[in-house]
């Protein structure tokens, strides 16, 4: 049974890391210290994925909302709130489980054996709004308001707190790029430190970032129970032995609520029913 | 996962993030995503 399921889940890892090296193919940037410019960078894609990437050849759809929320013309962002609609009436949190880089890197450092792997600790429930709030202040608020003299917004949630921008963007870029160095300050130490918690954090608790603070998760989080894409269980034959809720990194009772906001559809409840009652 | 009797709610929403992104590339949204993409985001990568 094991075996089993770490073979699921490195069948998963795979297409992450397919999907991560598809959307980040633009290999010249890591030679050269340089971004991809091309007309594919109009498009957004499903996870979140610093455009400052030297590798990216789309854009992340927060970091999009963002830039248009933040101009001193346009403000409301049809499009990328389009798109990320779209996605999540569509497949909800399976974006998160299957096709977010950063996702990728946590489930990854999770696989680090630690002895106190942590599952839940007071206060965890009420710490998981926390990326709404983040969402509604950093994303659409700060942009929208906090402006400059032209009325323009920087992108708060890239800025202050994207710890996928600081390893994705900031650090590659900085290593390859010797002008940038005189430049650095408090704000890319601040960025790094958030990023070294939240790597260091991801080794005892699955996913810190996408349970506490993405807030492309609380979007889609959003569209999960109504997702065209989605788990139906079987009442008939589910038995209740609650094993789905055990195996449930996300800390949710799949049995209870198949398409629970916090789901990512990582797939584990699924293989893990010896009743075969989640489809 | 399963396409089985999937809630029509959910296929209405896709379609109306569809129009949503419509509206938002005709006016011109997705040039501005596209411009500040193409140049680094000093905010993004903790410099600017």
């Amino acid at each position: 049974m094991d075996k089993r399921k770490n073979t699921k889940e490195w069948k998963r890892h795979g297409i992450q890391a397919l999907w991560a090296l598809l959307t980040n193919s633009y290999l010249a940037g890591f030679f050269y210290g340089k971004i991809y410019r091309g007309s594919l960078k109009k498009l957004c894609v499903p996870g979140l994925n610093c455009y400052s990437c030297p590798g990216a050849l789309g854009s992340c759809p927060i970091g999009a909302m963002q830039a248009v929320i933040g101009s001193w013309n346009l403000k409301a962002a049809f499009y990328a709130a389009g798109f990320l609609m779209f996605v999540g009436a569509l497949i909800g949190r399976f974006v998160c489980g299957w096709l977010c880089p950063f996702g990728l890197i946590q489930d990854l450092l999770h696989q680090i054996p630690f002895p106190a792997k942590l599952k839940t600790f007071p206060g965890e429930r009420m710490l998981r709004k926390l990326k709404y709030v983040i969402l509604v202040l950093f994303v659409i608020l700060l942009p929208m308001f906090l402006v400059d003299v032209l009325g323009q917004g920087a992108p708060y949630f890239c800025k202050l707190i994207c710890p996928a921008g600081t390893l994705e963007g900031g650090i590659p870029l900085v290593l390859l790029n010797r002008s940038m160095h005189s430049a650095l300050g408090w704000l890319y130490l601040w960025k790094n430190v958030l990023l070294l918690i939240l790597l260091f954090l991801s080794i005892f608790i699955y996913r810190p970032f996408c349970k506490y603070i993405c807030p492309l998760g609380a979007v889609y989080s959003i569209f999960n129970p109504i997702s065209v894409f989605r788990y139906r269980i079987d009442k008939k034959a589910c038995t209740g032995c609650g094993t789905c809720a055990k195996v449930c990194k996300m800390n949710i009772d799949p049995a209870q609520n198949a398409n629970h906001p916090e789901c990512i559809r990582c797939g584990a409840c699924k293989k893990a029913c010896p009743a075969g009652a989640i489809h | 996962m399963s396409f089985l009797r999937p809630p029509k709610i959910g296929f209405l929403i896709a379609a109306a993030g569809l129009l949503l992104m419509g509206l938002g590339i005709y006016r011109g949204e997705m040039s501005m995503v596209w411009q500040k993409a193409i140049n680094i985001c000093m905010e993004c990568i903790g410099i600017g």
